[in-house]
């Protein structure tokens, strides 16, 4: 990205022309990566002068950091986490009121599995992201899982901050980063049974008990109309 | 930029999984191992620190935290979108209405909605505010870390201020909730201007004080110069922020450099305050500017305030349109973002929460490293985290 080009076309052209040319330079970044990795991404998604996704598969995860860091200046580590796609079973399971309430039909039946930005062929994704301080933009890196081996490299050589995020990912999903220097719980005591942000672990305290904060979208009297239907506008 | 694990990273760990024998202190052929915390003044929360220690020089040293781990992350799954204000609220408790200001832009970046200006003014200061009842609360308390106790009354007193003002706008001294996707939820009361300009006047008189009081203090110095030194490669990669990362002579502030909409930086006059050293000494110098920078930013504000109205059109019952949105802004204590995964339903899908205190709080084994015992706790006191914040 040749940022001295991009600050005098923003300085000349109108402040209005700002997102599409915004839209080139992560365009000029993602053509960039693909360049060097090729077939190893297999999705990507812009919004026009907000945000990049780049989906890489699970063998170039650590190279596409790497690569980020010394030839994009993405030399910003800042978090690591992971995503679960599976329509949540439990997590509706009293919610499933609000239904009732407001469109006055039987509890919802699970949606099939779809994924967001960038796409996913798996359950399970890892996703980081990393930021350039000196040209002020982000990039969001995704990888799949396959579900019946849910690991990937540690990211600890390249960023050592990865270290909390991915023993924090490790508890919370059960994925396994090969090469963590100490992979160990960080919130969970040892003896913890369970990924808890999985989506097929049940949120206990809301099966017991429904959200009080329930009665909040109960349709006002005289609200009936516009607006009280959620997806109006 | 180093690209591999240093020793003293992997020490870290080995010897911090040695030292989990949970007992408090324990003398061993090679050193000794001391438990601070969970329940200990200097950790203000309960995060655990094992150090082994080699007589009075610290070998390597761990973070334990989780004591206080509520989920948050889960349980936004099950709230809708209004309600998770009030969970992310109780993040970072002294200055809780920042924590609500990203998650509030993320909603209204995946909605396409965008506050009336009045609101994202009223928006800015009360950010700024929160700011300033945050950090003054850390010049006091830095004093109390560092063994005069003077610095921390004064630091409540000044505080009173901020926070007097705060909760005539939003009725909560510590967890406004006020946020609302949209917009607002109230106007301002009448003579509140007036008031929050003289309150500003305190707060940079309060600046000054404690700069003679404490940052110029020669004890404070001689504890704080040259200790704890984190070189600008090393603040990058482990994702330090906020005056940690500036202090380390990283010019990158995300208010200045890519201002989420929604907030108005971009219309006043201000600068980011940065310091080469990245010791103990520059992360509290750096805070003390900021919260200067921090006033002057509110008393522009106030002075420009549009008339207008306060909320944007938006449904009574909020359903997010399907997408990915990650927003970041400038918290009191760092960079704090959310990355809101919605798939059209009333409450978000995924909510990932990037907390500035877990970043920052990180770096404690790389940095606390060959230090001496009281030398940790003034690193973690200028490093400068709350507990609600790493905890999640």
């Amino acid at each position: 990205m040749s940022s001295s080009e991009t600050a005098t076309d923003t300085d000349t052209d109108a402040a209005t022309a700002e997102a599409p040319l915004r839209d080139e330079g992560r365009e000029a970044t993602l053509a960039q990566v693909t360049e060097v990795f090729g077939d190893a991404i297999v999705g990507s998604h812009i919004r026009p002068g907000d945000d990049l996704w780049i989906r890489v598969v699970r063998d170039s995860w650590v190279d596409v950091h790497e690569f980020a860091s010394r030839r994009l200046g993405c030399t910003y580590f800042s978090f690591l986490s992971g995503l679960d796609w599976l329509p949540s079973p439990f997590g509706r399971d009293m919610d499933s009121q609000e239904d009732i309430i407001t469109q006055g039909t039987e509890a919802k039946e699970l949606p099939p599995m779809t994924t967001g930005y960038a796409g996913g062929d798996t359950r399970f994704q890892v996703f980081s992201r990393l930021n350039s301080t000196s040209e002020a933009f982000g990039i969001t890196f995704k990888t799949d899982l396959p579900d019946d081996d849910l690991s990937v490299r540690t990211l600890v050589p390249v960023f050592l901050g990865a270290a909390w995020h991915e023993r924090e990912a490790r508890e919370m999903f059960g994925f396994t980063f090969v090469g963590h220097p100490y992979p160990v719980n960080l919130y969970l005591p040892g003896a913890f049974e369970g990924h808890p942000l999985r989506k097929d672990f049940p949120l206990l305290s809301r099966r017991v008990k429904p959200w009080p904060g329930i009665v909040d979208v109960e349709p006002m009297p005289g609200d009936d109309s516009a607006d009280g239907d959620g997806d109006a506008e | 930029m180093t690209a591999t694990v240093p020793d003293n990273q992997q020490l870290a760990y080995v010897a911090a999984k040695a030292a989990d024998a949970r007992v408090n202190v324990e003398f061993e052929s090679e050193g000794m191992t001391l438990n601070i915390g969970p329940q200990h003044p200097a950790t203000h929360g309960t995060l655990r620190i094992v150090a082994k220690l080699d007589g009075e020089q610290v070998v390597s040293c761990e973070p334990i935290p989780g004591y206080m781990h509520r989920g948050y992350e889960k349980l936004t799954e099950v709230r809708t979108y209004p309600q998770v204000t009030t969970l992310v609220n109780r993040l970072d408790w002294v200055g809780s209405f920042a924590n609500e200001v990203p998650f509030i832009l993320a909603a209204e970046k995946l909605m396409d909605v965008e506050a009336p200006p009045r609101a994202q003014h009223i928006r800015t200061i009360l950010f700024e505010m929160s700011r300033l009842a945050n950090i003054v609360l850390f010049l006091g308390d830095l004093g109390a870390q560092m063994g005069g106790v003077t610095a921390v009354f004064y630091g409540f007193r000044d505080r009173e201020f901020v926070l007097n003002q705060i909760e005539a706008v939003t009725g909560g001294r510590f967890h406004p909730n006020f946020d609302r996707i949209g917009g607002i939820k109230d106007d301002l009361p009448k003579g509140w201007i007036a008031e929050t300009k003289v309150a500003m006047d305190k707060v940079l008189a309060f600046c000054d004080q404690i700069e003679d009081l404490l940052i110029g203090n020669e004890i404070f110095q001689m504890r704080a110069r040259g200790v704890g030194v984190i070189p600008a490669d090393i603040a990058l990669s482990y994702g330090l922020s906020g005056a940690n990362l500036r202090a380390s002579g990283v010019d990158w502030d995300t208010r200045r450099d890519n201002c989420a909409p929604g907030l108005v930086y971009d219309k006043v006059d201000w600068k980011v305050i940065t310091h080469p050293d990245g010791d103990s000494f520059a992360r509290c110098w750096v805070r003390l500017q900021e919260v200067r920078e921090s006033a002057k930013i509110c008393q522009q504000l106030l002075d420009t305030i549009p008339a207008g109205p306060i909320m944007a059109k938006v449904p009574r019952i909020i359903k997010v349109p399907e997408g990915e949105a990650y927003v970041e802004t400038e918290n009191p204590l760092g960079v704090m973002g959310y990355y809101v995964v919605s798939k059209g339903e009333l409450t978000p899908f995924r909510v990932k929460i990037r907390t500035p205190s877990f970043n920052n709080i990180s770096v404690v084994p790389w940095v606390a490293k060959g230090v001496y015992v009281p030398d940790v706790i003034t690193i973690l006191a200028s490093l400068y985290f709350i507990l609600g914040d790493i905890d999640k």
